[in-house]
């Protein structure tokens, strides 16, 4: 198997990863984890096939770059949002904020 | 044994280890956090000392080693270490007062539950220091003083259960972000003008010659050369990690930490930073600037800084009634003495004074430290009193730290250091201002550590701690005695007739001149030092206090000289008053616009929006209502079937949508994806 390959092999996993994490577990805090693997698992195909792809720019890099600073950005309001979702119910489970008001 | 300039990445890493296995382990661990870091400690001293030995082969080299960080595009980042005298002198001077101070904390902190915490953080401060010597780049050396800023913040508020810690430590860190973007601005106009972020590559770094030509003849439209901007904008950052005024005040409040930590802070690994960053960038800030038509130097500034915060701290030293306060005083005092030495063009004599500042001061604190501790946490020096008899080894040893920050003649390191400051601010030919300066700073110094001195071990024991204190253990007194040694002795590396440590500092030839020619200065400010020691006695010594809540003596001769001084001038008040002030103003300024003006607009936006809303609503339910209601019903009833699927948890949704991708991932592999 060529490095391309294993590469995306290796996002496969991490994306597969993050998706059950988000889809199964009940923390709101380990959801936005899982959202995380999943975002770089897409980023590390990004670099994948800057790296091994026919190259000519740094597209794949600068996305990846974007997606990072975008990234940090998600988590910062993801956090945001839990905490308010603690101060507001006391407990930061998914299944605790499945109403708009209140 | 020596050390390549390749390897140098090893001083810092080992302590820095050290840090993060103290960090990461146990919160109750008490015993392999402290082993730890004393074994990165021992590690990163013996390689100091093989860098040290490497760099004085041949002193003028400075050996680089440079590598890329990161290429992005066409540019390359790069990054290096430096070997030469300078870095390697600091180094070992680091490490050895870090390992001094780590032993006496093992003593000092032995009943603090989260001492494995605390020498995780000690480690990491000496690490960061570690780095800031050993980088050959402007922006690595950046990258280690925020860390070092980081530390410290974290130190100083070590006892975060107690609000003046807390507030100390957020203080110290603020005011040093404001010199740090000074920092950062003429870090980032040197790289734009040089093209560099090394100091020295060959020709091309910031440092080498060619360079400094161009930046000294570039002119700025007011008539200043680009080269006298940036030294002035990084030494805003030098003045704030460095106490420098007017971004002293948050020196003396970082006594709350604990005791080792204020010893560290003053002697070797904080304040020490901004001193060797001028010392680092000197080329670039006495660039001769024959060109720049506005004949202000930046060398200028640093010098005339450096000479108000030398006098400064040694007024406000006097009338302090803690006795880390007092030596905090001293410090800024004795900071303002290396700046001014820079400014007069003697880098070598601040980094000598630096050197012989760092072993006296670390043993004043350490000294203050000891009795402290055997005081039972008794800082204030009106409750102290007669503690010489009860604790030899500390008096004796503390009472050498104040020979040698008193630059008592002859036999103490601190008088030869202080001495060729002197000498080279006398020599100085734009203004004799920060000479006068410094000799009426040495004549405070004497006078505020006599004072200190009688206040503290002598007279009658005027509270409950000092009544019953003893000996401080041996862990604390072994540090304290090599300390004292090395307070009286480092003086003899570089007396002007043999001025061994000069030579190798400069890395070429160092003016050798007989006592003879600076004797005159010798006897004039060995004079001045016993008027300040006379002067002590006279208001401290004659009648020893008694109860501790008498009035000193100062104060009942000059009330309101005191009370000016021990409100330290009340600076911090100016400072809440004018910036906190302003900041606040600000803030109301804002809050009045979001309230009255953005707040009034969105206000009547939403008015007009609910009065439109009235009148819909009056059209809606009398007009057209009723033909309605019959289809609204069937609606509402597919309405609720479909609800049910709304459970409102989003993972359930985000299940349906994973089964679809997972259809369509096998649907179009069922195609065959080419």
């Amino acid at each position: 198997m060529s490095p391309l390959h294993l590469c995306l092999l290796l996002s496969t996993v991490l994306f597969c990863i993050g998706l059950a994490a988000v889809l199964v577990r009940t923390s709101a805090i380990l959801v936005l984890l899982g959202v995380e693997l999943m975002l770089n698992a897409a980023n590390l195909n990004f670099i994948a096939f800057w790296r091994y792809g026919p190259g000519g720019d740094d597209t794949g890099v600068i996305f990846v770059l974007f997606s990072i600073a975008v990234a940090a950005a998600e988590a910062a309001v993801g956090l945001a949002l839990v905490i308010a979702l603690h101060r507001h119910r006391r407990t930061i489970a998914l299944k605790a904020a499945n109403q708009l008001r209140g | 044994m020596t050390l390549s300039a390749s390897l140098l990445w090893l001083i810092p890493a080992t302590p820095l280890a050290a840090s993060v296995f103290g960090l990461f382990a146990p919160r109750t661990a008490r015993t392999l956090p402290i082993a730890g870091a004393l074994l990165g400690l021992v590690a990163a001293l013996g390689l100091s000392v093989a860098a040290l030995a490497g760099a004085l082969v041949d002193p003028a080299v400075r050996a680089t080693s440079d590598f890329a960080w990161f290429t992005f595009g066409a540019q390359t980042l790069r990054l290096g270490w430096l070997l030469d005298p300078l870095a390697g002198f600091m180094c070992v001077l680091v490490t050895l007062i870090g390992l001094l101070v780590a032993l006496f904390s093992t003593a000092y902190l032995r009943h603090d539950p989260r001492i494995g915490r605390f020498f995780g953080f000690l480690s990491l401060f000496v690490a960061a220091m570690l780095g800031l010597l050993v980088t050959n780049s402007l922006l690595l050396l950046f990258i280690c003083w925020e860390l070092v800023g980081l530390a410290s913040y974290l130190l100083i508020g070590f006892w975060y259960e107690r609000p003046a810690a807390a507030a100390a430590a957020k203080k110290a860190f603020i005011t040093t972000r404001i010199g740090d973007l000074g920092f950062l601005i003429g870090l980032v106009w040197l790289h734009q003008a040089t093209g560099s972020a090394l100091f020295h590559d060959g020709g091309a770094g910031a440092l080498d010659a060619p360079t400094l030509a161009r930046l000294s003849s570039t002119l700025l439209p007011g008539g200043w050369a680009v080269s006298t901007a940036i030294g002035l904008l990084l030494f805003v950052g030098a003045a704030g990690k460095s106490g420098q005024f007017p971004l002293h005040v948050w020196l003396p409040d970082a006594m709350e930490g604990p005791t080792p930590v204020s010893a560290l802070i003053h002697a070797a690994t904080m304040v020490a930073a901004g001193v060797f960053l001028m010392a680092r960038v000197f080329p670039l800030m006495a660039a001769d600037q024959g060109l720049a038509t506005v004949p202000f130097h930046a060398l200028t500034g640093v010098a005339v800084i450096g000479a108000v915060t030398a006098l400064l701290g040694a007024v406000l030293a006097v009338a302090q009634n803690d006795i880390k306060r007092v030596l905090a005083y001293s410090t800024v005092s004795q900071l303002g003495y290396m700046m001014l030495a820079i400014g007069v063009g003697s880098w070598v004599a601040a980094v000598f004074h630096l050197i012989t500042h760092a072993f006296f001061k670390a043993l004043l604190f350490l000294g203050a430290g000891s009795v402290i501790d055997a005081t039972h946490h008794e800082q204030d020096l009106r409750r102290l009193g007669g503690l010489a008899g009860r604790m030899r080894v500390t008096f004796a040893t503390f009472a050498l730290g104040t020979g040698a920050l008193m630059g008592l003649p002859f036999v103490f390191s601190g008088f030869w250091s202080k001495e060729a400051i002197l000498h080279a601010a006398e020599g100085w030919t734009v203004s004799h201002l920060p000479f006068a300066a410094g000799l009426v700073g040495v004549v405070l110094t004497a006078f505020y550590m006599t004072r200190l001195v009688l206040e503290v071990f002598f007279g009658k024991a005027r509270g409950e701690g000092a009544a019953h204190a003893e000996e401080s253990p041996g862990l604390m007194r072994g540090p304290l005695v090599v300390l004292a040694v090395a307070a009286v002795g480092l003086g003899w590396l570089g007396l002007p007739n043999w001025p061994w440590l000069q030579t190798r500092l400069q890395g070429g030839d160092w003016p050798v001149h007989g006592l003879g020619e600076g004797f005159g200065l010798m006897v004039v400010s060995t004079a001045l030092v016993l008027l300040g020691i006379g002067a002590g006695w006279w208001w401290y010594g004659r009648v020893k206090r008694t109860d501790a809540r008498a009035l000193d003596p100062l104060a009942r001769s000059w009330p309101a000289v005191h009370a000016a001084l021990a409100g330290r001038l009340w600076l911090d008040e100016l400072y809440a008053a004018t910036v906190g002030r302003a900041f606040a103003m600000l803030a109301r300024v804002a809050a009045f616009f979001d309230r009255w003006v953005w707040g009034g607009a969105v206000e009547a936006a939403g008015r007009t929006a609910e009065t439109v809303g009235q009148v819909n609503r009056a059209v809606d339910e009398d007009g057209l209502n009723a033909g309605f209601d019959n289809t609204s019903e069937h609606l509402r009833g597919s309405g609720r079937r479909y609800a049910k699927a709304q459970t409102g948890d989003a993972q359930s949704y985000l299940r349906v949508v994973a089964i679809g991708l997972a259809v369509v991932g096998v649907l179009l592999l069922w195609g065959g994806v080419r």
